[in-house]
């Protein structure tokens, strides 16, 4: 081996790597954006904005616990100005943890009913996430169904497939329950659910539904988003299976449908604070709304906005008026009750 | 002057292998606050769940990867049979696939909603109560998938150790009358040993610190409760704990190896030997050698990678522009840096080490290798906490003194990046360097120095180029794993920074398979040239032969 040959290899790599060290060149009118939408679901909304009004957008997504992490570890020298989730309860988290400031705007308040967004402006929810039930067409008339506490009843058992405790979804879901009929009678139910389970608890949101259009159970609870993502995809077999199952709207006549939000908030320390309002108003308005029903088929936040083709075909639904803030507060106790029920 | 030289080798070592620890301190020390009411909970509720799961997460690897790993390693080493060139290195191949993604194709696959069941059902006219079905995940299919993915680490250091053992050896234990199975089972064996228990070690550590694939599977275990704790209940102390939990069960593992290594010594001791004849494998054995490495592949490589490749045909198209170019270059580009510094520092620590085999020294570097079993997550957030801390200190004094802040200097960049991957796969390449250390004779350091060579020159001219094959190995493999890595990438890169491994997951966390498969494909293909390389390094690495023509 001759001596010199590592040396000479080395070097332009080296080259390469100390030009990507290079911290980004910070000039002109910017806005820093960390993001726990993942980037596909947030991406073109922030071109759109540059577009609009010539202010570069950077973005840095994750997931939401860790951005938190980040947040607050980088304290006062944080480059984010504004914070993205894709769920309330980590938006009420980030207030507590001081890493929000308040921000006040009548083109917020206006688009944005008070049950979406933070009384005093810490916050704000951009869209409504829904999680009924869905159900075998095949296989279960509607009037069978009626409430998530029903679900747990004996006529289901063997009928049930569901995500695991894991997911933050199932974990707003059970809070949820929690606030409304407290402790005691949710643990109840989640061990009524537990003893429906058709198959240990697995796989994602999608999988749920293939497990019911396959005839593997009757019944599952997930977020509608998912099954739109199905019945556009590009697979022929998700289309076929997001035809088999039908979206449930349950207790339509008491608490509602279990809703969450994804949204914003201005970070404490943030440098371009008029920026990050004005990307927030952006959010909020009519044309990026509608992308959030028309992309991702969420439901808008603000109630003007006429639902895209594929909301409407589910139908009307009542949501649940708890404010998102508390599904946080009660998430360690969800968590510690779905360990108690045995549901892994 | 010889002491100050000492001083300043143990001082570096030392160091760096502190500097290297960091992280994993960072979570001793968070697990010495106050947790809340959690351990009862968890002792109440789940803590048997996740222990037992491991435990059984561990074994099941070990015992896979042992058992691919070790027949095909020696098949392809020792053993004449149709295909073996290419099984040499085709058998890495699974090396490539992310451990995640291997159980999404296989769930794909095998799941009552897949294509398997379904034609099952349709060939037979049956329902879901007329047949029965193996359920992949479990725990047993956990380890399986695992298992797949990882047997290339016992693979490799066996194959290894399996080419460098010389010829005159098995001579030897020829002419005394030994058949081929008592020759495996008494000499090649147990020569072997250091390098398959380094390969067990680090599949059981990377299965242990693996999440994507339990998580998805519903399979407990430590990791799994560690983010439940942790974000789920708000509980960072407590969650701190549970991985100091984890990384007792992985000291426990590296005290058994290094035990298993203690009592014998593992140099050649012969000069310039003839490479031996292969075995040439004659009638069925022929074709059970080509069965034996033909499955692994198969299941490893074959089926998960076929299945992304019918993904990415449909999804493609939508997906192959500047944006997918800009990916690949950021991640070779981060795997190859990344790998280069690895191999730096490990063959420091590794040279460090012999020169100065203090217990503390040992002690050190030890602490160093610990980063590898746990999850990515907690490595970046334990890089994440003190490099903030470093930043806040530093702005704090630029404001004091000069009046100006500093803002962030090595949180939010690449240097952060940099800093979580080395803690976390410098085990990898250690272990390479040292295993190929283990076999230069000390003597041949003797000779260098007693002819006037400083430590420095032994290093650089004659250790390095002998070690030029554990070398390429221990960079190959960190290239790989840096290429796949996903957890610490997602939480510390800087700002629209993406690599192919956070594309591949973004997408396939919002269960979006078939998007996703063209960057996870990307990953592998990415991965082929290395392993190739890498299997070609092996293969000329045998003592007394000069690897060049």
């Amino acid at each position: 081996m001759s001596k010199s040959s590592n040396p000479r290899i080395l070097l332009p790599i080296l080259g390469l790597l100390t030009s990507l060290l290079a911290p980004p060149v910070l000039a002109g009118e910017e806005i820093n954006v960390y993001s726990a939408r993942k980037e596909d679901l947030i991406k073109p909304l922030l071109d759109t904005f540059s577009q609009q009004t010539g202010i570069t957008v950077n973005l840095a997504t994750g997931k939401e616990e860790a951005l938190l992490q980040r947040l607050q570890s980088e304290g006062a020298n944080t480059p984010a100005d504004l914070l993205l989730t894709s769920d309330a309860g980590r938006l009420a988290a980030a207030q507590k943890t001081g890493v929000l400031q308040a921000v006040q705007s009548d083109t917020l308040n206006k688009n944005i009913p008070a049950a979406y967004r933070d009384p005093a402006g810490y916050w704000y929810g951009l869209s409504v996430r829904a999680r009924p039930i869905l159900y075998a067409k095949s296989r279960v008339k509607p009037e069978q169904l009626s409430t998530y506490e029903a679900l747990a009843g004996p006529q289901w058992r063997g009928k049930l497939c569901l995500r695991s405790s894991d997911s933050v979804y199932n974990q707003s879901l059970v809070a949820g329950m929690i606030a409304h009929h407290g402790e005691a009678k949710t643990e109840t139910w989640a061990k009524g659910l537990v003893a429906n389970f058709a198959r240990p608890p697995k796989g994602g949101d999608r999988d749920q539904i293939k497990a019911v259009a396959a005839g593997e159970c009757d019944l599952t609870l997930t977020n509608t988003y998912y099954l739109g993502g199905m019945i556009h995809s590009s697979e022929p077999a998700d289309q076929e299976a997001a035809a088999q199952v039908a979206v449930f709207w349950p207790d339509a006549k008491t608490t509602g449908v279990h809703v969450n939000v994804s949204g914003a908030g201005v970070t404490a320390h943030a440098r371009h604070r008029d920026h990050a309002i004005k990307l927030l108003e952006f959010l909020a308005s009519d044309a990026a709304q509608r992308w959030y029903a028309e992309t991702n088929h969420e439901y808008p936040v603000n109630p003007a906005i006429p639902p895209s083709a594929t909301l409407k075909a589910w139908g009307e639904f009542k949501a649940d008026t708890l404010n998102v803030a508390q599904l946080g507060e009660l998430n360690p106790a969800a968590v510690r009750l779905m360990d108690r029920a045995g549901w892994k | 002057m010889l002491a100050m030289r000492c001083d300043r080798w143990t001082v570096l070592v030392v160091g760096l292998a502190a500097l290297l620890a960091l992280p994993v301190l960072t979570v001793f020390v968070t697990a010495l606050q106050p947790a809340g009411a959690v351990w009862r909970h968890l002792a109440d509720t789940v803590l048997a769940d996740y222990v037992l799961n491991s435990v059984a997460l561990m074994i099941g690897v070990g015992a896979g990867t042992l058992l691919i790993g070790v027949p095909t390693a020696w098949l392809t080493a020792v053993c004449e049979f149709p295909g073996r060139r290419w099984f040499e290195w085709a058998l890495l191949l699974p090396m490539a696939i992310p451990a995640y993604i291997i159980a999404y194709t296989y769930t794909g696959l095998l799941d009552f909603a897949g294509p398997v069941q379904a034609l099952l059902r349709e060939t037979f006219g049956w329902s879901r109560q007329d047949y029965g079905f193996p359920e992949i995940r479990l725990l047993p299919g956990a380890a399986l998938m695992l298992a797949l993915v990882l047997y290339p680490y016992v693979y490799l250091l066996a194959r290894a150790a399996f080419l460098e053992q010389s010829a005159a050896m098995l001579e030897v234990s020829r002419s005394l009358g030994a058949g081929p199975w008592r020759r495996f089972l008494t000499v090649t064996l147990p020569l072997a040993r250091p390098a398959l228990i380094a390969g067990v070690t680090l599949a059981q550590m990377e299965a242990l610190a693996d999440y994507g694939a339990v998580q998805y599977f519903g399979v407990s275990t430590f990791t799994t409760g560690i983010f439940r704790v942790w974000f789920g209940m708000n509980d960072a102390a407590a969650a701190a704990q549970l991985a100091t939990l984890l990384l007792l069960f992985v000291f426990t593992l590296l005290v058994f190896e290094r035990l298993s290594r203690r009592q014998a010594r593992f140099h050649h001791t012969g000069q310039r030997s003839q490479r031996p004849a292969r075995l040439r494998l004659q009638g069925r054995w022929r074709w059970l050698a080509v069965g034996a490495c033909l499955i692994p592949l198969l299941g490893g490589f074959l089926i998960p990678a076929g299945q992304l490749a019918i993904w990415a045909w449909r999804t493609a198209p939508g997906m192959l522009d500047q944006r997918f170019l800009h990916l690949a270059a950021n991640s070779l580009l981060l795997a190859g840096g990344t790998a280069l510094l690895i191999l730096l520092l490990a063959v420091l620590l590794g040279y460090g080490q012999r020169l100065r085999p203090h217990p503390l020294v040992r002690l050190a570097v030890r602490s160093a290798g610990l980063g590898y079993a746990v999850p990515g997550t907690v490595i970046a957030i334990g890089v994440l906490l003190p490099l903030a801390a470093i930043d806040r200190t530093v702005d704090g004094w630029a404001r004091a003194w000069f009046g100006g802040s500093t803002g962030l200097l090595l949180s939010g960049t690449l240097i952060a990046l940099l800093f979580a991957y080395c803690a976390r796969f410098l085990p990898v390449a250690l272990h390479s360097v040292e295993a190929g250390l283990t076999r230069i004779r000390p003597s041949m350091d003797d000779a260098a120095r007693a002819l006037g060579s400083t430590p420095h020159a032994v290093l650089w001219r004659v250790h390095l180029p002998v070690l030029r094959g554990s070398l390429l190995t221990a960079l190959l493999l960190a290239f790989v794993d840096v290429l796949k890595e996903l957890p610490a990438a997602l939480i510390l890169r800087p700002f629209n920074f993406n690599t192919l491994a956070v594309r591949t997951y973004e997408l396939a966390a919002d269960e979006r398979l078939a998007d996703s498969a063209t960057f996870a494909l990307a990953i592998v293909l990415a991965g082929i040239g290395p392993v190739i390389l890498l299997s070609q390094t092996i293969s000329q690495a045998r003592p007394g032969h000069d690897p060049l023509p």
